[in-house]
C-alpha cells in the first residue's frame, strides 16, 4: 500500500510538472472555454434559448445548456469532451506508462525496491485517473462560473446532481482510454508503437464507427427503395446496436441523456417506441428515469475499463524482467 | 568461526525457450566479500542476478540471500539488497535529489530521514553541487555515481552492481572502483560486481567467480585461483643473485617444500608448494650468497580468464 501511494504521488506530481501535462491541461481548458463562450456564438444561442418560451419543461435545465449548446462554427463542450478531450487526455497520460520506464532503464531499478510489482501499475493507473478527475473538475467549475457570471443563472439541485453524475461518468470514460493506452504500453516496447495503437483505435471509433455501423445495418437489415416503417426501424435498430460497440457512442448517449434530458437520442426514441408505441414522449426524463436509461452504458464502460486494466495487470505481473 | 553466508544458490537453472542460460549454478558468497562476477557477454551473469533479486523466476533450483528465498520472499530480499542494473536509468526530468528521494520513499523511510539520507549519499559520491539539477543533464559517469548514491540511500547489506563502470573514462573508473571498495569496507557491505573487465575486478575484488555459458567454471579467492589454475597449485619464485654457484643452488634445493630449481645464468627459477620467500632469502644469506632481487610470480586474472575461456 505504501509502495503504491509513493508511486501514485510521484506520478501525479509528474503529470502536473511535466510539459506534457501542462500543455494537456491548457489545451483542455482553452478548448472547453472557447467552445462555451468563445467567438463561436454558443452564448448567444443559449441566450436565445432562454428567451424562447419553455417547451415541454426543457427550460428548467437552462444551466446545463452551457455544456451542450454549440455555436455557429464550433461544436459544443460536450462534443469536444466526448470525441476529443477525454480520449486524448487518457491516451496521452497512459501511452508510455510502462514501456517508458523500460526504455529509460528505470523499471528494473524500480522493481528492485521492496514494493510489490502491482504497486507500480496500480499507482500509475490511479494517478492517471486522479489527473483526469482534476482536469475535468477544473473545467466544469470554470464553465459553471462563466454561467453564473455571464448569464446570471444558477443551477438547480437537480442540475447539480446531473452535473455530478456527468462528472463521474466522464472520469470513468477517461479511465477507459487510460486503460487502453496502458495496455499497449505493457505490450509494446517502443513508445511510438503503443501511442499509434491507442490513437488508431480512438480514430476508428471517432471517425469511422458510424460508417461501419451504417454498413452493418444495411447488410443485416437492408432497406428497399421506399422503406416501410418496420424496415426503417429495424435498420436503425441494428445501426444503433452496432455503434454501441464504440465507447464513444456509449459515453455520448449517456452524457446527452444526463445533460440534455429534454432532448431525445435516436436510441431513446426507438426504445420508447418499442416500450409504449408512442412516437414522442413529451417532457424531459426525470433523474430516476435518466439513471435507468444510462445504467447499462455506465456498466459497459466500467466493465470495458476493468477488462483492459485486468489484461494489462496480468501481463505486467507475469512479465519476465530480461537482461536486455 | 565461519562467516555468515550472504548469497547461496543451489542448482540454480534458467532456461529461455530450451536454451539454458544458467546451468545448475552453485554460488556461495560470504559476508564482507567483494565478489567479482566474471564472464563474457551473454554468459548468464545478469540472468543470475535477476534471479537473486526475485525479478525472474528460476526454472529450477533455489537462490537465497541472507537465508531469504529470492523467489518466495522477494520483498525481504529487496529490502536488504541494493541493485544497480547495467545501463542504469533515472527519471531525466527530475532532479538528482528527487530521484534518490523516490528510492528512499519506496523503501519506506520516514520523511524526515529521506532528506538527510539523500544529502549524505550525494555527498559521498561527490554530487551535492548538482543535487538540484535535472538528471537529464548528467554525463554517463555522473549517472553511474548517482547509481551508487541510489544504493547508499537504501543502506543495504548486499549491493549488486552490474557493470558499474561501463561508459566511464579510465580515471573515472579508478575513482569509481576505489569508492565502491571504500564504501564496502566502511559499511561492511557485501558487494557483488559483475564485469567483463578483468583489471577492474582484480583491483578491488577478493573473490571471483567466472561464468561461461551459464556454468561456474571457477570460483575462489583471487590469489589461490591463480596458483591452482596455472601453477598446478604451486608458487614460482624468481631470484637474481650476484654470482650463482652450484652450492647455493643445492642449499635452496634442500629447503623443505621446494619442488624444483631451474638455473639460467644468474637467475634461479624456484617452484615450491608455498610462498617460501623468507626461507629462501635466509638460506642464501646464510650460505654467504648475494641476493639482488627476488620476485614472486603473480598470476594475472587475465591468464586465468584466457585459460578457462579457451577451455569453454
Amino acid at each position: 500500500m505504501q509502495g503504491m501511494m509513493t508511486v501514485f504521488y510521484k506520478e501525479l506530481a509528474d503529470h502536473f510538472n511535466s510539459w506534457r501535462g501542462i500543455i494537456l491541461f491548457i489545451t483542455v481548458l482553452l478548448v472547453s472555454i472557447f467552445a462555451t463562450i468563445g467567438p463561436s456564438g454558443a452564448l448567444e444561442n443559449i441566450r436565445a434559448q432562454l428567451e424562447t418560451p419553455v417547451q415541454y419543461g426543457a427550460g428548467q435545465y437552462a444551466f446545463l445548456y452551457l455544456f451542450t449548446t454549440s455555436g455557429e462554427d464550433l461544436p459544443s463542450f460536450l462534443w469536444f469532451i466526448t470525441r476529443f478531450l477525454v480520449p486524448i487526455v487518457g491516451i496521452v497520460l497512459g501511452l508510455d506508462a510502462i514501456n517508458g520506464e523500460k526504455n529509460s532503464g528505470t523499471l528494473s531499478r524500480l522493481l528492485a525496491q521492496p514494493i510489490y510489482r502491482d504497486a507500480v501499475i496500480n499507482g500509475k493507473f490511479l494517478a492517471g485517473v486522479v489527473t483526469i478527475a482534476i482536469m475535468l473538475t477544473t473545467t466544469i467549475l470554470i464553465i459553471s462560473a462563466i454561467g453564473f457570471n455571464v448569464l446570471g443563472i444558477a443551477p438547480s439541485s437537480e442540475e447539480i446532481a446531473r452535473l455530478l453524475l456527468f462528472w463521474g461518468t466522464s472520469i470513468l470514460y477517461g479511465a477507459f482510454w487510460l486503460g487502453l493506452a496502458m495496455l499497449f504500453s505493457v505490450y509494446f516496447r517502443p513508445v511510438a508503437t503503443s501511442a499509434i495503437s491507442s490513437l488508431g483505435i480512438w480514430m476508428f471509433f471517432s471517425f469511422f464507427m458510424s460508417m461501419a455501423a451504417r454498413l452493418t445495418a444495411n447488410m443485416l437489415a437492408p432497406m428497399s427503395q421506399t422503406p416501410t416503417t418496420p424496415e426503417l426501424l429495424k435498420n436503425v435498430g441494428v445501426q444503433i446496436t452496432a455503434s454501441r460497440f464504440s465507447p464513444i457512442m456509449l459515453f455520448g448517449e449517456a452524457s446527452t441523456v444526463l445533460l440534455a434530458p429534454g432532448e431525445r437520442t435516436a436510441a431513446e426514441m426507438l426504445q420508447l417506441y418499442h416500450a409504449s408505441g408512442a412516437r414522442w414522449m413529451p417532457g424531459p426524463l426525470t433523474l430516476g428515469q435518466t439513471l435507468l436509461t444510462i445504467w447499462p452504458h455506465l456498466a459497459t464502460i466500467g466493465g470495458l475499463t476493468a477488462l483492459l486494466f485486468a489484461i494489462s495487470y496480468i501481463r505486467f505481473m507475469r512479465e519476465e524482467i530480461r537482461s536486455t | 568461526m565461519a562467516k555468515q553466508l550472504v548469497v547461496q544458490t543451489v542448482n540454480l537453472t534458467k532456461n529461455y525457450d530450451k536454451t539454458t542460460v544458467v546451468d545448475r549454478l552453485n554460488l556461495r558468497i560470504e559476508e564482507g566479500d567483494i565478489f567479482g562476477f566474471l564472464g563474457p557477454n551473454g554468459a548468464g551473469k545478469t540472468t543470475t542476478i535477476l534471479m537473486l533479486l526475485g525479478l525472474t523466476e528460476p526454472t529450477s533450483g533455489t537462490a537465497h540471500i541472507y537465508g531469504y528465498n529470492s523467489t518466495r520472499e522477494p520483498l525481504k530480499v529487496k529490502r536488504i539488497t541494493g541493485y544497480v542494473p547495467e545501463r542504469v536509468g533515472f527519471y531525466d526530468d527530475l532532479t538528482a535529489s528527487y530521484n534518490l528521494a523516490y528510492t528512499a520513499r519506496l523503501n519506506g523511510l520516514p520523511e524526515e530521514l529521506v532528506i538527510k539520507r539523500v544529502g549524505e549519499s550525494l555527498d559521498i559520491v561527490g554530487l551535492s553541487p548538482v543535487a538540484e539539477q535535472r538528471v537529464g543533464e548528467f554525463s554517463r559517469g555522473m549517472k553511474q555515481r548517482l547509481a551508487i548514491a541510489d544504493i547508499l540511500v537504501k543502506t543495504p547489506k548486499v549491493a549488486i552492481l552490474d557493470e558499474p563502470t561501463s561508459g566511464i573514462d579510465p580515471e573515472g573508473i579508478v575513482q569509481m572502483l576505489d569508492m565502491i571498495a571504500e564504501i564496502a569496507k566502511e559499511r561492511n557491505m557485501t558487494i557483488i560486481m559483475c564485469s567483463h573487465q578483468l583489471y577492474q575486478v582484480q583491483r578491488i575484488c577478493n573473490r571471483v567467480g567466472m561464468l561461461v555459458n551459464g556454468k561456474l567454471v571457477i570460483e575462489g579467492l583471487l590469489d589461490q585461483l591463480g596458483r591452482e589454475a596455472l601453477g598446478g597449485g604451486r608458487v614460482r619464485i624468481e631470484i637474481k643473485l650476484a654470482k650463482t654457484t652450484s652450492k647455493l643452488v643445492d642449499c635452496v634445493k634442500r629447503i623443505k617444500g621446494v619442488v624444483s630449481v631451474e638455473r639460467s645464468g644468474d637467475l634461479l627459477l624456484i617452484t615450491c608448494q608455498d610462498d617460501l620467500r623468507a626461507k629462501i632469502a635466509k638460506a642464501i644469506v646464510d650460505a654467504n650468497g648475494l641476493l639482488i632481487e627476488m620476485k614472486i610470480q603473480k598470476y594475472a586474472l587475465e591468464d586465468i580468464y584466457r585459460k578457462y575461456f579457451r577451455e569453454a
